[in-house]
């Protein structure tokens, strides 16, 4: 996902917490991430995952979708409503619509799957933790059909429609385009890209937009 | 009616579904587009005219079965095996509709004491009986479809419930026919056994038939019941032969790291078809067939492509001779950019069609390719030009390639 200006500063690396309830995968991700972060906890289910990170108090968790006790949600859930300053980038083997855009309403800033390299995944952490949002090729593609234009009047314009610019970003991050690239093919700053992803976001996590609703029921969302 | 439908005679199948005997009835009725009770009916009143018995064994000879409405479906087990087991009200229509065919049966043997007891088809008194009848029947055959269906439904306190009903409606009928009967003073003192012979039968199959119809009823269940755990055993061995299968061949080839991708990749897809299969054909939208394009490649080079596509609509001509620009741009991409996941990205909107295939290889400088280079000019610009899209390419060496393709949506395609 490109380099990283706030972390290249040598601050502190992100404290954080692997939730995932297969072993072998998060000792092959702390191993992969090596120094880059400072993995602080694990937990293989939903109350070991809430305990640990109301004890750990970490940056970022890294969320398995899938996990005994009622998935990754629930955890988002739990956590979110004691701890809202807590990230969580969602982390599955899945790329099926219900589990993305599960997550990303549950309150993920990002989604990425396990086929990730540890360097990206390093970068995406990096980037979530320091507020920003991380979306892949896949979920850019989502969010696009989501709100896909229609001729129906949106019920609160400032959070049911995409501007034009937030429009363009994510289907540069759909056709394959780091952050980085992004930026350099729209003329903007990568600053202004993780603006506009983030605003995305929240478009995605607040909008109670008839269609996107419709579009989710359509796929057993929500 | 029938000569009609017996000329028409390839075109009409005996039905499978919703047959009571052999399916002449419905499938007949499904041929000429009227209700099943007026062809059962008339069938009837035809076999008392002395050719319609005759006529329905011709036709069961000479009318195929219509095929299996489902295609796992096994003829041999029988039409009430369901394999799906999932649509209980098709389950219900496959087999004989026992509480309809013995209200048929119950008219047929009323129109036949009646012919008995008249001896002859021009007694006024008859035919007002026989219309008393039919219109009893088909107003019960029409009575609300939703009722009906509680009636015969296949949960056996229900069917004990219909069977009962049917019951019921073969003592009124009696009762009633005969009342008529004994009112007109018709009824001779030799056809009192006759009354006695069918009243019992009519007592013992009130009693009998709710038991035996709760036993048909019981082995279809079962039957359906073993169909469907065969089907799941075959399922689950079918995904672990695949699985262990790839597995081994990964362990062989474990010191070639793209062949272990490969084997990867192509399993995770067999998988994910099967686990979360979609019901678009992969031939009639462009979604769908975009990403088998992908898949296809991905199989034969090596080399993991993601596909995103927003949108979905119909494809037509132009879209596929764009996917084919696609097909090759991918295995381009594949050949000459390293082993680097090459992206894939289709957009349907309403005009046009858009789909970007970008790899982070190398790159190459376009001005620098010779003119005679087929792959880049012939399978793509021109493909493209020659069915109304365009083609760009945008790239630089050290920066990868991104092929863009536009192609113009042929107006009411959607």
């Amino acid at each position: 996902m490109g380099d990283n200006e706030t972390f290249a500063g040598g601050a502190a690396p992100p404290r954080v917490v692997i939730v995932d309830d297969h072993r072998l995968f998060r000792s092959g991700v702390r191993g992969e991430l090596g120094d880059a972060v400072d993995v602080v906890g694990e937990a293989g289910d939903v109350d070991a995952a809430v305990r640990v990170i109301t004890e750990k108090q970490p940056d970022l968790v890294l969320l398995d979708v899938h996990l005994p006790g009622g998935g990754g949600v629930e955890v988002l859930r739990r956590v979110l409503a004691r701890q809202p300053e807590v990230r969580f980038l969602a982390l599955s083997v899945s790329d099926a619509a219900e589990d993305v855009i599960g997550v990303v309403r549950g309150g993920a800033r990002g989604y990425v799957t396990k086929t990730i390299s540890g360097r990206e995944l390093a970068d995406a952490i990096v980037r979530v933790a320091d507020g920003d949002a991380v979306f892949s090729p896949r979920l850019a593609g989502f969010v696009l059909d989501a709100f896909a234009a229609t001729d129906a009047p949106p019920m609160d314009p400032e959070l049911d429609r995409l501007t034009q610019r937030e429009r363009e970003v994510l289907r540069l991050i759909a056709r394959g385009y780091a952050y980085k690239e992004v930026a350099k093919e729209l003329f903007i700053s990568v600053k202004t890209v993780e603006t506009h992803v983030s605003s995305v976001l929240r478009k995605l996590q607040l909008s109670n937009r008839h269609e996107l609703s419709r579009w989710a029921t359509a796929r057993k969302l929500v | 009616m029938s000569d009609t439908a017996a000329e028409d005679a390839p075109r009409m199948r005996r039905a499978r579904d919703g047959r009571l005997v052999a399916g002449v009835g419905a499938g007949m009725a499904r041929h000429l587009g009227v209700s099943t009770a007026v062809v059962r009916l008339a069938l009837m009143a035809l076999g008392f005219a002395g050719i319609g018995i005759a006529v329905y064994f011709a036709l069961v000879f000479f009318v195929p079965n219509e095929a299996a409405a489902d295609p796992a479906a096994d003829p041999a087990t029988g039409p009430a095996a369901d394999p799906a087991g999932a649509h209980t009200e098709h389950a219900r229509r496959q087999g004989r509709d026992l509480a309809q065919l013995l209200a048929y049966l119950a008219v047929a043997g009323a129109l036949g004491m009646l012919f008995l007891l008249f001896g002859g088809l021009f007694d006024p008194l008859l035919w007002l009986v026989v219309f008393g009848a039919v219109g009893g029947a088909i107003l019960w055959q029409q009575a609300n479809p939703a009722q009906r269906d509680e009636w015969v439904s296949a949960t056996s306190m229900r069917s004990r419930k219909g069977a009962l009903r049917a019951g019921a409606g073969i003592l009124l009928i009696v009762i009633g026919v005969f009342g008529f009967l004994a009112f007109q003073q018709q009824l001779h003192e030799a056809r009192a056994g006759l009354t006695f012979a069918i009243a019992t039968l009519a007592g013992i199959s009130l009693v009998a038939a709710p038991w035996i119809i709760g036993l048909v009823r019981e082995r279809d269940r079962e039957r359906r019941e073993r169909i469907r755990n065969q089907e799941r055993a075959e399922l689950a061995a079918h995904i672990h032969d695949s699985v262990l299968h790839t597995l081994t061949l990964i362990q062989r080839r474990a010191e070639d790291p793209r062949e272990v991708q490969r084997l990867a990749r192509v399993q995770e897809r067999a998988l994910r078809g099967w686990l979360y299969q979609r019901p678009a054909d992969a031939e009639s939208t462009v979604k769908a067939a975009l990403e088998r394009v992908a898949a296809e490649v991905e199989e034969v080079h090596g080399v993991p492509i993601d596909v995103v596509c927003v949108g979905d609509g119909d494809m037509d001509d132009a879209i596929h001779a764009e996917l084919r620009a696609a097909r090759e741009a991918m295995v381009n991409a594949s050949k000459y950019a390293g082993p680097e996941t090459v992206s894939v990205y289709g957009e349907v909107e309403p005009e046009q069609v858009l789909v970007f295939v970008r790899d982070r290889g190398p790159g190459f400088d376009l001005d620098g390719v010779p003119p005679d280079r087929m792959g880049v000019r012939g399978s793509i610009i021109g493909r493209m030009e020659r069915h109304g899209g365009s083609a760009r390419i945008r790239t630089a060496p050290g920066e990868g390639t991104e092929v863009q393709l536009t192609m113009p949506r042929i107006p009411g395609a959607e």
